[in-house]
């Protein structure tokens, strides 16, 4: 259980760690280490070399523009959490973070790790593939946005190169007149969901986001679809399986009932928005 | 290969450490082998079980999820640290000792730690909060009951403390 041997470096600014990156070939970013860490302990994973951001100046900041939330590479899952400009421009976050682990994870970990890392299992990019956010990604070759269709090639799996440092993220503002909701099933509290949904309503149209039910985060258009066939529409676009943890039977069925209560949740969201204008 | 070692400046209870460690050395291996601080414990060493919980900047962390070289810069409180000056227990000590929060004390000092600075930051928590305060933390022991009542317990003497000074 312990990691082995690596090059230890530690970058002041993004470019010294991207040139890093590029230098040390196979190098792997450590950003909040709550998913590498356990990685490299059980030497699932064993990279020469380790980039540590921690120290990288300009990447700690939750900024609020005209597209939506910015969020840079060192901000923490609570920090996001906690941000009330945040909960105001996309309400959606907050309502997905408190389902990410516990707190104390929350305080280290990253947000934009937790896309980079790519686990269907995880909420946020869930999250960002629903509201069609992007990760912007700096390597010695310059920057590039890339949005989150582009993003999720696999389990466990980003399109990042190798040598990318991902800066930030940005997820879109809640658009108005628009509703959103977030419900999941765990084991426990703060364990990884066995099922999870995401759904954004907005004018007529209807979008669900799952978790843990595919290989990648998968958006479902539902739109026009009647609340009693919500959930068997979504599973002709879904892979729930079986494991430890639950049957692939139970995981179908929780995407029957969460699918149904969430995208309910996010039409009355919806309601209570225009009630309070 | 001889592997590379970093001279790492290790704040622990408001005290500065020199170490020389590997990179990969985990906190948690730090405190409890370098620096002889062996009140952090180590469960499953990949962020579950919360035993080697310790506060980094004040912000309870997980001390195996993390390099030691990763802490410089940091304030880090260990269970050692929550004593009081004089060497008495702490609030949230005290009421772990008054309401049996512990039974063979493998988890309490991750409960410890997560616990007093989720009073610092909510010092009258409801029932509820008080059970989602200590929810990332495990115990094979004492089934929580007891532990839930030390949060509140602590709470309680956290308010006498501040009302007699
Ligand atoms: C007990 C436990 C429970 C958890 N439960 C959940 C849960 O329920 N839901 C959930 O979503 N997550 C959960 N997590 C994971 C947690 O959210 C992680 O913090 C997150 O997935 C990764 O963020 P990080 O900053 O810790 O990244 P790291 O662990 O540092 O890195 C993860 C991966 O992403 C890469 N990476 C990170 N940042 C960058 C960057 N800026 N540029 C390029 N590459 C980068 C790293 O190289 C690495 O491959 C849990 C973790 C633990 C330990
Ligand atoms: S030893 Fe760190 S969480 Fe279990
Ligand atoms: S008291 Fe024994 S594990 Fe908690």
């Amino acid at each position: 259980m312990k990691p082995a041997p690596f090059r230890y470096h530690r970058p002041a600014t993004p470019a010294e760690a991207w040139e890093t990156l590029a230098a040390d070939p196979g190098a792997k970013v450590l950003a909040g280490g709550q998913s590498l860490v356990p990685l490299l302990s059980m030497r699932l994973a064993s990279p020469p070399a380790l980039v540590d951001i921690n120290a990288v100046a300009g990447l700690d900041a939750i900024e609020i523009r005209d597209d939506g939330v910015h969020v840079g590479a060192l901000v923490r899952h609570a920090d996001l959490l906690a941000s009330p400009e945040a909960g105001k421009v996309q309400p959606l976050l907050a309502r997905a973070l408190v389902h990410v682990a516990h707190p104390t994870i929350r305080n280290r970990g990253t947000s934009v790790g937790s896309l980079v890392h790519a686990d269907s299992a995880a909420e946020l990019p869930a999250v960002l593939a629903l509201l069609g956010g992007s990760v912007v990604a700096g390597s010695v070759r310059g920057t590039r946005t890339v949005p989150a269709e582009q993003l999720f090639v696999g389990p466990l799996e980003s399109s990042l190169r190798p040598d990318e440092l991902a800066l930030g993220a940005v997820f879109p503002a809640l658009p108005e007149g628009a509703g959103v909701a977030f419900g999941e099933v765990a084991r426990r509290h703060g364990d990884y969901a066995l099922c999870g949904v995401a759904a954004l309503v907005h004018g007529d149209t209807v979008k669900a986001s799952y978790l843990s039910v595919s290989d990648v985060p998968t958006v479902v258009d539902l739109t026009g679809v009647p609340e009693e066939e919500l959930g068997d529409v979504a599973l002709q676009h879904l892979d729930p399986v079986g494991d430890i943890h639950a049957t692939a039977d139970y995981r179908a069925q929780l995407v029957r009932v969460l699918t149904k209560k969430v995208v309910r949740q996010a039409r009355l969201d919806r309601l209570d928005d225009r009630e309070a204008r | 290969m001889t592997e590379e070692l970093h001279q790492v400046t290790l704040s622990v209870n408001g005290v500065a450490h020199e170490v020389t460690v590997p990179a990969r050395r985990l906190l948690s291996d730090a405190l409890r082998h370098d620096l002889g601080l062996t009140g952090t414990h180590v469960g499953c060493e990949h962020g579950v079980c919360g035993a080697c919980t310790v506060l980094l900047d004040g912000r309870p962390t997980r001390a195996c999820l993390m390099f030691a070289v990763t802490a410089q810069g940091a304030a880090i409180t260990t269970v050692e640290g929550l004593a009081e000056p004089d060497g008495s227990l702490g609030p949230v000590q005290q009421a772990f000792a008054e309401c049996h929060g512990l039974q063979c004390g493998f988890c309490t000092p991750g409960f410890l730690t997560t616990i007093t600075a989720g009073l610092r930051d909510n010092p009258t928590p409801t029932h509820e909060e008080a059970r989602e305060m200590v929810s990332g933390n495990l115990c094979r022991c004492t089934g929580y009951q007891n532990i839930v009542k030390a949060v509140e317990r602590a709470a309680e003497l956290g308010r006498t403390a501040k009302d007699a000074s």
